[in-house]
């Protein structure tokens, strides 16, 4: 099996966003791989354990996303590309640069996370999909590859629904498909001598303008009424009820 | 600009579903003149007339022995194929289980830029201006696709939608799918959200934490939720433990939620679980700890043990609602 898993480097999901000047500040924010595609990673390197073959992994970002790379090295990936993209790349954009690498590659499997969690579009994966021209199996909880069929329990809205896909596909990673392992020692050092292949959008022969801008950037804020209610627990049930309905109308 | 606007339509459990009305609405919100016509790709018992009274101008009902069950090559095949013929400039849907897998692959089959998860859609200077959560809410940015087909799925439970109004009239008309090759085959559905509320897009969300204390300890929970009509969610920590499935996850890994009322049980509000919900309009909790970070996001507290306080609260709600 040769398998490609797309990634994409986040933010820690304990990070604090700050929006400073109409942007996200991104200094001093610990970053990951988006935990998503860590799934993706996992399941990639348990399928090749089971059935021989190479995971690559593939990203766009700058120059820290080597840092995510190099972490699905040293969980346990063979190969790592980085993709560095051109100025405001929107989704439509980021699909591109991965088909275009992936294209005319023999890969049995691209594997995804469901979701990322920044932007949380949940877009590019499946346009890499459309893109090469593959099927696709989005938010897998369980997956099972044999003689050129996946199968794949996905989540449906909370209920499950049991797929099967002929290969080469894209499947996305769901929470709970698998518990991703942490690198070992050998698995780090072996990572650190492992070349990282960097090309540029020029070098892809990609030439697309995004087809989506923001204009602006805010942080939430919400006016709560941080109403503490008193007495006994009977008492406070009773307030509450009535608060629900007469003050806040919600029910 | 008059811009024609393509909504794609849902059924779930035989009934319509709530967010595709309020897609009509965002759709009416920025048609300038514009259609707006309601697409049904399913075999679903639905004659239509109710995506009139809520705003479409047309309904197009799409007919296909394979769009019986929702597969990814038999639903997009039909939609590019309504897609071409009603010549639309934004095509729209709810972001549902649905929507998150069909638009994107729609939006690049038709190289168009595409806004995930709208919360808020609007017109400014004669542009269509969408409001998307960032980092699960964290942030918020607007958003424009700046050429060519606008395609857009629109959280549930955000845009409110029209009042039904029975005495407009429209098109309802019948069409039929071109055959196609399905590469994915649906083998069977398990059931498994209890309450039968879809979390994200449930009005009311009952939430348990570390606190539940086991999967036993969600049931007096899934007794309150019943009684509201409630969906049953999770915080990391919950899920983690393995008091429940990670379906019902809420935060910034896991599901994000808007309803109209949060309650939070057992939550003690990891900056994680409070990206996934703290856009909810009315947010209570109970937690046993006063300093528990959850209170500081809630609109309503009460300091005390959920498995007092909840079976209360379940009692009081039957009173009042029952």
């Amino acid at each position: 099996m040769e398998i490609l898993v797309l990634l994409k480097q986040t933010f820690d999901t304990e990070a604090k966003v700050t929006v400073k000047d109409g942007r996200v500040v991104d200094d001093d924010v610990t970053l990951v791989i988006n935990p998503y595609d860590e799934y993706a990673v996992e399941e990639a390197l348990k399928i090749r354990e089971a059935h021989g073959g190479t995971v690559t992994v593939i990203s766009v970002g700058g120059d820290r996303v080597d840092e995510a790379l190099r972490r699905a090295l040293a969980m346990g990936a063979d190969e790592a590309v980085a993709i560095t993209p051109p100025e405001n790349a929107d989704e439509f954009v980021v699909a591109n640069l991965l088909a275009a690498w992936a294209k005319g590659k023999s890969f049995d499997l691209l594997l995804a996370g469901n979701v990322s969690v920044d932007t949380g579009a949940g877009q590019t994966a499946l346009r890499v999909a459309e893109l090469l021209g593959m099927p696709h199996v989005a938010a897998a909880l369980k997956l099972e590859v044999a003689g050129g069929t996946a199968t794949v329990h996905r989540d449906a809205e909370g209920d499950t629904e049991v797929v099967t896909v002929s290969l080469p596909a894209l499947i996305t990673a769901q929470q709970g498909l698998n518990e991703p392992r942490y690198p070992s020692v050998p698995g780090i050092m072996k990572a650190k001598r492992k070349q990282i292949a960097r090309l540029t959008a020029a070098d892809l022969g990609v030439d697309v303008a995004p087809k989506t801008a923001i204009t602006s950037v805010y942080q939430a804020t919400q006016n709560r009424r941080n109403r503490m209610l008193g007495g006994t627990a009977e008492e406070q049930a009773r307030e509450l009820v009535n608060l629900l309905r007469s003050e806040a109308k919600v029910v | 600009m008059a811009r024609n606007i393509l909504v794609v339509a849902e059924v779930r459990n035989g009934q319509l579903r709530p967010v595709s009305f309020e897609c009509i609405a965002a759709g009416r919100a920025i048609a300038e003149g514009g259609s707006v016509t309601a697409v049904l790709l399913s075999q679903a018992d639905v004659d239509g007339s109710e995506l009139i009274a809520r705003g479409a101008d047309r309904v197009v009902l799409v007919k296909g022995e394979h769009l019986k069950e929702y597969t990814p090559d038999g639903w997009l095949s039909a939609l590019q194929q309504v897609y071409l013929a009603e010549k639309a400039d934004v095509v729209l849907m709810g972001h549902t289980g649905i929507g998150r897998d069909l638009l994107p692959r729609f939006a690049m089959r038709n190289a168009a830029g595409m806004i995930s998860d709208a919360i808020a859609v609007k017109l400014e200077g004669g542009q269509v201006v969408f409001t998307r959560p960032i980092y699960a809410g964290k942030a918020y940015v607007t958003q424009i696709v700046t050429e060519g087909l606008i395609v857009a799925t629109i959280r549930p439970n955000n845009v409110a939608a029209l009042e039904a109004d029975a005495g407009r009239s429209g098109d309802v008309v019948q069409s039929e799918a071109a055959p196609v090759d399905l590469r994915t085959v649906v083998k069977e559905v398990v059931r498994q959200a209890a309450t039968g509320v879809d979390l994200t897009a449930a009005k009311i969300v009952v939430a348990g934490g570390r606190g539940v204390k086991s999967a036993e300890g969600f049931k007096p929970l899934y007794e309150l939720a019943e009684v509201l009509g409630a969906a049953v969610g999770a915080s990391r920590a919950a899920a983690d433990a393995g008091f429940c499935d990670y379906a019902l996850q809420i935060g910034q890994t896991g599901k994000t939620v808007t309803p109209d009322l949060y309650i939070a049980c057992g939550i003690s509000g990891a900056i994680q679980h409070l990206a996934g919900m703290s856009a909810s309009k009315v947010i209570v909790a109970i937690n046993k700890d006063p300093e528990a970070p959850i209170f500081k996001v809630a609109d309503y507290g009460i300091v005390g043990d959920l498995f007092e306080v909840v079976p209360l609260l379940t009692r009081e709600f039957k009173a009042l609602l029952g």
